[in-house]
């Protein structure tokens, strides 16, 4: 298997996923620069966190120029798993492969701190090792996390088991309070109609290894590589 | 050519950043402002002599970049 983390300039939490997918979790790793413009021989596609292009205009908005990203989109058509985080949520809203947009927290502050997401979906090929409704203790740091849609898009994605993470309370309740940015619907990550393609604010890189005192981060990790088997097993039957 | 183009949160929409503003102003003893919103400034030259022609690319411009018009909403002067 060949995990693909896509480098731009300003992404800074690239080699804490190749350390987490190679390391921890056994798998090969191709480090993929923005100006790649073919993922070919990948299995999977991670967009990191970080501050590609230093933010400028808006977050994500120029990543998604990168030349790269027509061969992410090319990837995620071909229902290839492509999994954002952070920046990398940020870049997959403003390219259109996930819909919504971010706005500023609405503390205005950059938050840094654990946050509990509550697994909406586990029947996804990023959850399907969590259980539903399980608690995850995951990290956050971002400025611009405030997710928002139109009231249509939002109700589609509830409709269609599109939310798959929400911000919670340590006991799983959703809760106003439990909301660390201001994002709509307490939504932490959401997926495509598809179903290939993630996007998540909080870091499961940053918690994947007992080391570091939370293994929380590696079930949505890990669930991806065994995501990535079931669908080569599935082509190899047919 | 050239164009002035404004971008700002659409009506309805919370900006943290005026709210913030707002409270400073308030603080500051100008008791009279409300609904203070915040945007951005982007000003460029265009090689076109067209007005129409100009108007037709800025707004693609707007909606393609400067703008995300899911929370954004823009508007412009050519001169």
């Amino acid at each position: 298997m060949n995990i693909g983390v896509v480098v731009f300039p300003g992404s800074n939490c690239d080699h804490d996923c190749r350390h987490v997918f190679q390391d921890v979790l056994g798998q090969a790793v191709t480090m993929v620069w923005h100006k790649e413009t073919s993922l070919v021989g990948l299995d999977a596609v991670i967009l990191p966190g970080g501050f590609s292009y230093g933010d400028y205009l808006r977050t994500g908005a120029i990543a998604r120029f990168s030349p790269v990203m027509q061969a992410v989109k090319q990837f995620a058509a071909g229902g290839g798993l492509v999994l954002g985080i952070c920046n990398g949520f940020q870049i997959l809203l403003e390219a259109g492969l996930l819909s919504g947009a971010m706005l500023r927290n609405k503390s205005l502050h950059f938050i840094c701190r654990e946050t509990y997401v509550k697994v909406e979906n586990a029947a996804t090929p990023f959850t399907s090792l969590c259980k539903s409704g399980q608690v995850l203790k995951i990290p956050i740091a971002h400025a611009d996390g405030n997710y928002y849609t139109d009231p249509v898009t939002l109700a589609g994605l509830q409709a269609n088991a599109q939310i798959i993470f929400r911000y919670c309370r340590a006991d799983g309740k959703v809760t106003p309070e439990a909301c660390p940015n201001g994002s709509l619907d307490n939504i932490a990550g959401i997926r495509n109609a598809a179903g290939n393609v993630l996007g998540m604010m909080p870091h499961p890189e940053r918690c994947a290894e007992a080391a570091l005192g939370n293994e929380d981060g590696r079930l949505i990790l890990a669930s991806m590589v065994e995501g990535v088997k079931k669908a080569k097993h599935a082509e190899v039957v047919v | 050519m050239k164009a002035k183009i404004h971008v700002t949160l659409k009506q309805g929409i919370l900006d943290p950043q005026g709210k913030a503003i707002e409270h400073a102003l308030d603080s500051l003893g100008f008791k009279n402002t409300a609904n203070v919103r915040v945007g951005k400034y982007v000003e460029l030259d265009l090689n076109q002599t067209d007005k129409a022609k100009a108007e037709v690319e800025v707004k693609s411009m707007c909606e393609k970049l400067l703008a995300n018009t899911i929370i954004e909403e823009y508007r412009y002067e050519l001169g």
